[in-house]
């Protein structure tokens, strides 16, 4: 009776997920596996073998990375910060880093184009203190810093939420038996928070991975990432089956890196275990 | 319990019937006068986002008693899969140039009735000269707007007088230089700098213009669309590739700003009111085409848009001479036959081949 009651429940997101997930999935992969006169090729996957697409996929993963590495770097220790501080203190901070994401994601991008501009707000105030200007708008830095900017809660949150389950006597206990504070580190705290690395990890790259909107404002769109070029079939190209294709490619490495979360997760609840 | 729910829902759905009800009712009230044309119907229009004065749709409703369904787009290439599936039977759009061509390639047009539309007389003959290139015999389109392409500069920036496309090349203002961020707009100014038609399809003249492009693009400072005015407002770069339908406001906002356009010729767009091949109220299609001809109104959305209109009568509507008369709205359209061009459809392999040429100048 309960289960029954349950998928009863389930009924409005299943007809929903069919309609705006499953469903414009399946005319991905058909227009991905397609040619333009509708016989089956697989002419759009293999063109991200092309030297302009490869060379944009490159890129896409390159800065992605490094993006995800300056996310991990920052928010490891300001969650260890935040998980240590007085608990009204900290959902304060906590506060402090949630606010900006309650503004659109593009008018705090088209914020950070007025920031770095050569006559923006940073380089007035450096001009006025008769320092030298910095030239970062337009370059591939530009695009790490609105990726870093744009994608850090998503890395601190889950982080903060495995940090805040530890239980405190087992820091207590490696104490008392003799454990200095690095070795609590690498022995406890860091494999008891991989779960929440991991999650992070995917958090920040997958959208990294795909944008285009932030290459494109604080680019210049000078640089090519591989969500430009699909975007760029789409709307300017009006070629479906082209796009499709990338996306494809690109799906198959947003499901490689889910693959390899859902293993480190497992090794994860195994290690609070 | 069940039993309870279901009275609530039905409850609230009564509510909700009521109240829809009562703001129709209103609804009605307040857009339709005393001389009630109940019966005149709706006119489904797809146009532009922020493509007129939102006041005249009002206006057309309160005269007409022609109920407008208001829809916008952002890209011709957005508006034309919707058209051609048909899902929606608009009745009137406002494409441009290339785009009325491929509607027309593809069946999707009708004839406008001329006798519905006598406010076409307010139409420069210039203008329906070149819409005739796309639309031959004016048989279809109705221009709304027209333009060109050419290079803002920033008169403190840049000492030599610019006429000419070559100065998008010139490394002293390496880091300064904006781009169209298209594919026609940008390989236009390639093709056009190297004297070649902007609708070339020959594959040779293509890749010397992406060649030309991708030589030019470390002293790009960045390809944009919209922005470029802002940015050359903010003193941000030293010239770029814009339409002229931006250039009152920037130089309006930074005086320090000109305008030219290239000997070498340059791209003439005009987008104009067609009429879809399945559209389920050509009359009021017509009519609303018409309402948008009257100098009064054309005017009203001149006001507001600033983009040239080939609207003579309400061109004469206009009380600042500086804009009457401006070089840069209203240029000589009978000189620039010789150089310039609309945008022609050049079909499905032509496009994909100007998009992968342009794509190998991104990638770059």
């Amino acid at each position: 009776m309960k289960n029954k009651k349950n998928i009863w429940l389930s009924g409005p997101y299943l007809v929903w997920s069919a309609a705006f997930v499953i469903i414009p999935l399946l005319l991905v992969v058909y227009y991905g596996l397609t040619a333009k006169d509708g016989g089956f090729s697989l002419e759009y996957i293999t063109a991200v073998t092309q030297p302009e697409n490869w060379k944009a996929l490159w890129l896409s993963v390159l800065l992605s990375l490094v993006s995800t590495v300056i996310c991990l770097i920052l928010s490891y220790p300001l969650a260890m910060i935040l998980v240590r501080s007085r608990l009204s203190s900290g959902s304060m901070i906590i506060f402090l880093f949630i606010l900006p994401m309650w503004m659109n994601f593009l008018l705090r991008t088209i914020a950070w184009q007025n920031l770095l501009e050569k006559n923006g707000v940073i380089n007035s105030v450096l001009s006025w203190l008769h320092l030298p200007a910095v030239n970062i708008i337009n370059t591939p830095g530009a695009i790490v810093l609105g990726m870093v900017y744009n994608f850090l809660p998503f890395m601190i949150l889950p982080i903060y939420n495995a940090l805040s389950k530890i239980d405190e006597n087992l820091f207590h206990a490696a104490r008392d038996l003799g454990a200095n504070s690095v070795q609590t580190f690498v022995k406890i705290t860091l494999p008891l928070t991989v779960p929440g690395i991991v999650s992070g990890i995917t958090m920040v790259f997958i959208p990294a991975m795909t944008t285009f909107v932030i290459s494109d404002l604080l680019g210049g769109a000078k640089i090519l990432l591989i969500g430009n070029v699909i975007e760029q079939e789409f709307k300017q190209a009006s070629n479906w089956h082209a796009g499709s294709g990338l996306s494809l490619v690109l799906m198959v490495f947003i499901v490689i890196n889910m693959i390899v979360t859902s293993i480190a997760d497992k090794d994860g609840e195994g290690a609070l275990l | 319990m069940k039993m309870m729910r279901n009275r609530k829902l039905m409850a609230l759905g009564i509510t909700a019937a009521l109240t829809a009800g009562l703001l129709s009712g209103c609804g009605s009230n307040t857009t339709q006068p005393e001389d009630n044309k109940e019966d005149a119907g709706e006119v489904v229009v797809y146009n532009w986002g922020d493509y007129l004065d939102p006041e005249t749709l009002d206006m057309f409703e309160e005269e007409t008693g022609i109920k407008v369904v208001y829809e916008e787009y952002e890209t011709n290439e957005i508006m034309y899969p919707k058209v051609e599936s048909g899902a929606v039977a608009y009745d009137v759009l406002c494409p441009s140039d290339y785009m009325v061509e491929k509607l027309l390639q593809n069946d999707l047009l009708q004839e406008l009735d001329k006798d519905n539309i006598p406010n076409l007389k307010n139409i420069g003959d210039e203008y329906l000269q070149w819409s005739a290139q796309f639309d031959p015999g004016n048989k279809y389109v109705v221009p709304y707007c027209f333009g060109t392409v050419g290079i803002i500069y920033n008169k403190t920036m840049v000492e030599e007088p610019v006429d000419s496309w070559s100065i998008l090349w010139d490394e002293k203002y390496s880091g300064n230089i904006y781009m169209q961020n298209s594919v026609r707009d940008a390989l236009m100014v390639g093709l056009k700098s190297l004297g070649y038609s902007m609708n070339t399809t020959d594959e040779g003249q293509l890749e010397e213009a992406a060649q030309l492009l991708i030589k030019q693009k470390p002293l790009v400072q960045g390809y944009f669309v919209d922005e470029i005015r802002d940015k050359m407002i903010g003193n941000e770069g030293a010239m770029g590739v814009i339409y002229s339908g931006d250039v009152h406001y920037a130089m309006r906002e930074n005086p320090d700003l000109a305008y030219t356009i290239p000997k070498e010729g340059t791209n003439v767009w005009i987008d104009g009111w067609v009429i879809p091949k399945n559209a389920e109220n050509k009359e009021n299609a017509e009519a609303f085409i018409n309402f948008m001809c009257r100098p009064d109104i054309a005017h009203i959305n001149f006001e507001y848009l600033t983009y040239s209109t080939p609207n003579t009568a309400a061109r004469e509507l206009i009380e600042d001479e500086e804009i009457r008369d401006s070089d840069i709205l209203y240029p000589d359209m009978n000189a620039l036959m010789d150089t310039c061009e609309t945008f022609k459809y050049l079909g499905e392999d032509a496009e994909e081949l100007y998009s992968d040429k342009w794509l190998e100048v991104k990638s770059q």
